[in-house]
């Protein structure tokens, strides 16, 4: 039956099925970058084929871009060499290429919805598994291999069984110094890490109504970390109020018919979900990982699970704790700190900038924590600029860095050192994700500020002022 | 890309009972600066397998020649996190050409079949089964049938079936890629493209 968002979206989409086999998926937008791409074009190369459809294909430089000096030459050669080749390939395609430099630079995920790239009941993918981001438009969006790169360029189709659907909803109000990050690392600790493998998932309640596209897309974004292909919360008029005007989002009369469209795109009411979860939004508080996958993650006042209090294996819980030197029943909160990260396709937009200032504002950089605070994007870092924020982070002894992933999978020179403690609010802390033998804990910008001007694992609530921030 | 044809596969296998397993520890991203599909096997559970001075970790079974063989046999949930096919390419280069598991993550799995490496869910009974056989002898060889859709540890003769589309099993005991079919549909998607609304 064709009702639910997710079904809306996917079966427009589908170009021909294949009898016990996926189906012939049709991508409206494609989104490249240096590190998965390189392969494919050659895979084209060999074949002998053009990019079919290189209007519906845009391309940016971001996962191993350095973030300082960005006006000078890349230093390390085999980086250059990515973003040499996929500014080659995109001119010999006519593909257009947002490199370093670009006024429209920035993590993929990021530049899409800024650019009005990323549309209410599209198709979206790019060889990045935090694709699910651009689903808080009600997009059905998802990562994919290189191989499957090549087949969009090749075809703008890839071939997928048809996810099964589940829908997540939370009721409610958030509670204080809860953020949309947390309420991600919540579900996702409650879900494990497969818990929605084979799903796709839709974001239900009053929670996702309320919530700011911002945030809308930092819980799309983690739906990777639970398994699911994706995430996507149904469109409403906070949606296309953000994509109109942009520069690639339909105009005039071509808006009009999108707006028909995009009207159409919710769950009916008694559409049927193969799973369907619920949560309390007042049982969610500010939330941090201390183990090695995004699902060890617990509310910031409890104290780290005993391993016969979790699921599956203990070899594999202790192993994890082991690599983070901690241990079952301890406190997370107090744990010294050495870094802190605020940026990536999680929570590199504006509003986590305005976030992590709102608790650094009036204090100082915490002498021991050596802190990167990396934008999404130049568009992000010009917000920055003009709303002020970037002088109270001068003031309390921050510097701002250059667009790009940075430390979110430390491809460039923005490693954690071995041993070190960063908390991130990235999107995994897989071991040695930030840098050989480096030690991530997950968490939203308000407790990488607290903790960035206290240097330790702080319950962000204790340095807000309610009547502000309420 | 073309890979080669899979049909029946009888080999020993190297277990490796960790559960979810990332493919940042498949392939560490700092590996993933290539613009070829080179010589990914070396870099192979990278941190898992070398010292940070590129000694090996004895302790690491594909640093122990007891384990050899083309199938790899990985705890749950195997495959989890990035989407990056490096780690799918390491798997192959390697000299891998299944991995068996009790669960995939979606990614992953998908990535596998698109190349020729062929991901074979199993029980956990059964996956508790093989890591119990290959405890026992190291040599003990498993077969995988993928016409019949069976896993076999030939010591015992307990065997398991398992699936995968039909479409798919055509492709690997082809050695075919889906491009190969898109292409041949393309006037039907040019069609439908005319058609969308953006
Ligand atoms: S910020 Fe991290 S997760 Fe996001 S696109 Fe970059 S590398 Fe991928």
């Amino acid at each position: 039956m064709s009702n639910t968002l997710f079904d809306k979206v996917w079966d427009s989409h589908v170009v021909k099925k294949i009898e016990n086999g996926p189906d012939v998926f049709f991508i409206d937008r494609h989104l490249v970058h240096e590190v998965t791409s390189p392969v494919a074009f050659l895979g084209l190369k060999n074949r002998n084929i053009p990019v079919l459809y290189p209007e519906r294909t845009f391309a940016t430089a971001d996962h191993n871009t350095p973030t300082i000096n960005q006006h000078l030459p890349v230093k390390d050669p085999l980086s250059a060499n990515q973003l040499e080749a996929l500014e080659k390939n995109a001119a010999e395609h006519g593909i257009p290429y947002w490199g370093l430099g670009h006024e429209k630079n920035g993590i993929v995920h990021v530049i899409g919805p800024e650019n009005g790239i990323t549309l209410p009941g599209a198709t979206i993918v790019c060889g990045d598994s935090h694709t699910s981001t651009h689903g808080a438009f009600g997009a059905i969006a998802f990562g994919i291999g290189t191989s499957e790169v090549e087949m969009v360029l090749a075809t703008q189709c890839i071939m997928q069984p048809k996810p099964k659907s589940m829908r997540i909803n939370i009721n409610g109000a958030l509670s204080f110094g809860v953020t949309p990050k947390d309420v991600a690392l919540y579900i996702i600790s409650k879900l494990t890490t497969s818990g929605a493998t084979g799903y796709f998932v839709e974001y239900a309640g009053d929670v996702f109504k309320n919530m700011s596209m911002e945030g809308r897309m930092t819980v799309c974004n983690l739906s990777i970390e639970m398994g699911a292909r994706g995430g996507m919360i149904a469109p409403d008029q906070k949606t296309f109020d953000y994509v109109k005007g942009r520069e690639f989002a339909p105009k005039g009369a071509a808006w009009d018919r999108a707006m028909a469209y995009w009207e159409t795109l919710y769950s009916e009411p008694h559409a049927e979900f193969d799973k369907e979860l619920n949560f309390d939004a007042a049982d969610i508080e500010p939330m941090i990982t201390y183990g090695t996958n995004p699902g060890m993650g617990t509310g910031i006042s409890n104290g780290i699970p005993m391993a016969n209090a979790v699921e599956g294996g203990a070899a594999t819980y202790q192993k994890s704790l082991a690599y983070m030197d901690f241990n079952e029943g301890e406190a997370i909160k107090g744990k010294p700190i050495d870094f802190v990260f605020l940026g990536s396709c999680t929570n590199g937009r504006i509003e986590d900038f305005r976030a992590f200032a709102s608790i650094v504002k009036g204090r100082k950089k915490a002498d021991n924590v050596t802190a990167w605070l990396v934008p999404g994007s130049h568009g992000v870092e010009d917000a920055i600029k003009a709303e002020g924020i970037l002088d109270i982070l001068h003031e309390a002894g921050f510097e701002l860095r250059e667009p790009g992933c940075s430390a979110c999978l430390a491809m460039n020179d923005d490693k954690i050192p071995a041993g070190k403690y960063a908390v991130s609010t990235s999107n995994r802390n897989f071991e040695g994700r930030q840098g050989p033998g480096a030690r991530t804990l997950l968490a939203s910008p308000l407790v990488a500020a607290a903790a960035a001007v206290t240097g330790k694992v702080t319950d962000p609530r204790e340095l807000m002022n309610e009547m502000v921030m309420g | 890309m073309a890979y080669d044809k899979f049909n029946i596969l009888t080999s020993s296998a190297v277990p490796l009972p960790i559960e979810n397993v990332d493919t940042d520890q498949i392939i560490p991203a700092r590996f993933l600066k290539a613009t070829e599909r080179k010589g990914f096997g070396d870099n192979l559970f990278r941190d898992w397998r070398y010292h940070q001075d590129n000694t090996p970790k004895e302790q690491f079974v594909l640093n122990n020649p007891m384990y050899t063989g083309k199938i790899l046999v990985g705890g749950k949930n195997f495959g989890s996190g990035s989407s990056r096919e490096h780690a799918a390419w390491a798997v192959y280069d390697y000299g891998f050409r299944c991995v068996v598991s009790s669960f995939f993550a979606d990614i992953f799995r998908n990535n596998c079949l698109n190349i020729g490496v062929l991901p074979v869910q199993v029980s956990p009974e059964f996956l508790e089964h093989i890591f119990r056989a290959i405890e026992a002898d190291p040599k003990t060889k498993l077969e995988v049938n993928l016409p019949k859709q069976t896993i076999t540890i030939l010591a015992t003769g307990a065997s398991e079936s398992f699936d995968i589309n039909d479409y798919k099993k055509d492709n690997m005991t082809n050695g075919f890629d889906d491009i190969d079919y898109l292409l041949n549909i393309k006037e039907d998607i040019k069609t439908f493209a005319e058609n969308r609304p953006f």
